[in-house]
């Protein structure tokens, strides 16, 4: 094995190309700031829901009102929802939560353009919640919507934890004849609440 | 050319066969083109990203030792175990040990072209071990006992009636369903179900950080992540042109590559693997298989700055009308074209003559990869290797003489038109590869040169 790594490593020094300068990404930083209309309009688009609170109290009875019929509700933040399932369900390589019906998770940034929401490990907790769970609802303080993936990689920085995810709308397929199916995989519906 | 193995134009006669379904597999790629292009249009720096990412992907080609070995570190800090495979087979020999050491006869894996490169199934296969591939369109394929035809889209050329009957055959479905949204249902089903029973997973990889030892996954099904985060073995298996330099260029290549495969704003999911969950084994396998070797090639080694969008694809007008299977090769289409011959020059000589160079796929490339130009270099280095067929040879010798003195050319121009004329049979028969699947239009009257001596 390490000597392929030494033959590859040898083969690749002497058939590699002059080095170059990088480009510089500054530029890209620049430009309008973002809005919360330009994301919702985005977001929608890539299936979304969005909701609006201005109050965090608010988010237990919007998200009964609507997701009315979830049996198990896992949710990072038990104030967000009041039938939140109780067992330890952060115990467990992730099969413990089979049985999701509906995630609720804060997300840390939400990106413009393109409708995307930065989740990590430490949101999550259990790294396969926002996939396994059916459906998934996130929370968005509108302060942190930023507008580009510059913008938001500049913000998220070096790496906090091992793994993060960029989530934008329900998981979904248009590998049949390009139909497009919402619900391949991962969560069938997306709710964004937008905290104001 | 071998003629034991069907090339590219045999292959593409046989999918011509059916003309209906040429013109729904040409329009509906036409469609994906153009929803790329309302994508690209709405970005107004759109020309400068495709700039950038290929200015960031020629960094990495000239410092593509320095940034292995940083990944490499780092990923190793992070808990992961770093394998290298020099070619395809080395790379299934890993796997199969590693499979082997956790005992299972059956796992998921999601999209990876570079296991399809290394017919990686076919390989377990042969050992007891049995991959069920998880993407949707992949599975199709899989249980159609059939190659991807597309990078991006696996099964683009199979009808729902099609995939309704494999659905019946194989998930039991009803006979004659073959509604979308309810195939999809049944599918999700089924791989749930594999997903959960699978104590290893296989991903792909679209993008390793050399900073940070990272890798992104993006899929719009969820599919990477569901078999990754439930498995207590991660598996991904990646090419060495895959590095990015570092995590801030992640922004350039994720903001350009759903736009430039599917006319999304980007994939619903983007994962970032770093470290392997608690008690997870993660390994990274890092295979060259000839892209050493196509680097040192000075023409050629921008191929490796190729990010997977199948763009390039989805415009050629050679690929919507011969299908990706035409191309007897893992990646199809322009890109494919110019990467296949380093694998086997013999093998995949045809590859490279079925484009009309229109240079479409160029401009629509993310990382402005100079695809045509590398088409009509192939040509050269392929003649001058002996790899093209002697009719072709003597045919392009009797193009030189005749195009080389105007009396002779002015002379077989005339004849041309006059036994298109009186006897088009002599041309429009079976044995002119040019009338197949075509009609040729009627010979003018005169030559441009009359013409324009009368006009000008």
């Amino acid at each position: 094995m390490s000597n392929s790594r030494d033959k590859i490593l040898a083969a690749v020094k002497q058939n590699q190309p002059p080095a170059s300068q990088l480009p510089d990404l500054a530029p890209f930083i620049s430009g309008a700031p973002a809005s919360l209309e330009a994301f919702r309009k985005v977001a929608e688009g890539m299936g979304s829901h969005l909701l609006e609170v201005t109050d965090e109290a608010e988010i237990p009875a919007l998200l009964h009102e609507h997701y009315p019929d979830m049996e198990q509700v896992i949710t990072t933040d038990p104030l967000l929802h009041a039938r939140a399932a109780t067992f330890d369900w952060l115990t467990g390589d992730g099969r413990q939560l089979q049985q999701a019906d509906l995630a609720i998770v804060r997300a840390q940034l939400g990106v413009a353009e393109n409708g995307a929401l930065w989740l990590t490990e430490k949101e999550l907790q259990v790294r396969v919640l926002p996939f396994i769970a059916q459906h998934l609802a996130v929370v968005l303080d509108i302060n942190t919507i930023v507008p580009t993936m510059h913008h938001a990689y500049e913000k998220i920085g070096g790496p906090q934890t091992g793994f993060g995810v960029f989530i934008a709308g329900p998981s979904k397929t248009a590998d049949i004849e390009q139909s497009l199916v919402l619900g391949a995989h991962g969560a069938k519906s997306l709710t964004i609440i937008i905290k104001k | 050319m071998n003629t034991a193995i069907k090339d590219h134009a045999e292959l593409a006669e046989a999918f011509n066969a059916n003309e209906p379904r040429v013109n729904w597999h040409d329009e509906t790629l036409w469609w994906v083109r153009q929803k790329r292009d309302k994508m690209a249009w709405s970005i107004p720096e759109w020309e400068t990203l495709r700039e950038t990412a290929s200015l960031i992907k020629h960094n990495v080609l000239g410092n593509l030792h320095a940034y292995l070995e940083e990944f490499e570190r780092n990923a190793q800090q992070n808990g992961a175990i770093v394998h290298w495979a020099a070619d395809a087979e080395e790379h299934n020999r890993i796997v199969l040990e590693l499979l082997q050491q956790q005992g299972v006869k059956r796992m998921v894996k999601s999209k990876s072209m570079l296991t399809e490169e290394c017919h990686l199934n076919h390989y377990l296969a042969d050992h007891g071990i049995e991959v069920i591939d998880t993407d949707l369109g992949e599975r199709i394929v899989q249980l159609a006992k059939e190659p991807p035809s597309h990078i991006v889209l696996p099964c683009i050329h199979k009808k729902k009636e099609e995939i309704g009957d494999l659905f019946h055959i194989h998930l039991g479905t009803p006979a004659g369903n073959a509604d979308p949204q309810f195939l999809t249902a049944a599918a999700r089903l089924h791989l749930r179900s594999e997903f959960i029973q699978s104590r290893v997973a296989i991903t792909g990889v679209n993008f390793a950080v050399a900073e940070t030892g990272e890798m992104v996954v993006c899929t719009n099904e969820g599919n990477a992540d569901m078999g990754a985060h439930l498995a207590d073995v991660h598996i991904a298996c990646m090419g060495i042109e895959k590095l990015i330099p570092q995590r801030k260029h992640l922004g350039v290549f994720l903001r350009l590559l759903a736009r430039s495969a599917t006319g999304q704003p980007i994939t619903t999911y983007s994962s970032h693997f770093r470290t392997p969950k608690p008690g997870q084994q993660l390994h990274i396998v890092l295979v060259d298989n000839g892209r050493s070797r196509q680097l040192g090639r000075e023409d050629f080694r921008n191929s490796l700055k190729c990010i997977r969008c199948g763009a390039c694809m989805n415009t050629c007008p050679v690929y919507r009308r011969s299908g990706g299977h035409s191309y007897h090769n893992a990646i199809a289409g322009p890109i494919g074209a110019i990467l296949a011959p380093n694998l086997d020059m013999k093998e995949y000589a045809d590859l490279p003559f079925a484009s009309t160079l229109c240079g479409s796929c160029s401009n629509v490339c993310p990382v402005k990869i100079d695809i045509h130009q590398q088409l009509y270099k192939w040509r050269q280095v392929l003649v001058q290797d002996g790899q093209t067929n002697a009719a072709k040879t003597a045919g392009m010798k009797m193009m030189t003489t005749v195009l080389s003195r105007p009396g002779l050319y002015r002379f077989a121009g005339k004849m041309a038109r006059w036994v298109m004329r009186v006897a088009p049979g002599v041309v429009s028969n079976r044995f002119n590869p040019w009338y197949k699947q075509r009609e040729l239009p009627p010979p003018p009257a005169e030559s441009f040169e009359t013409w324009y001596k009368k006009n000008r």
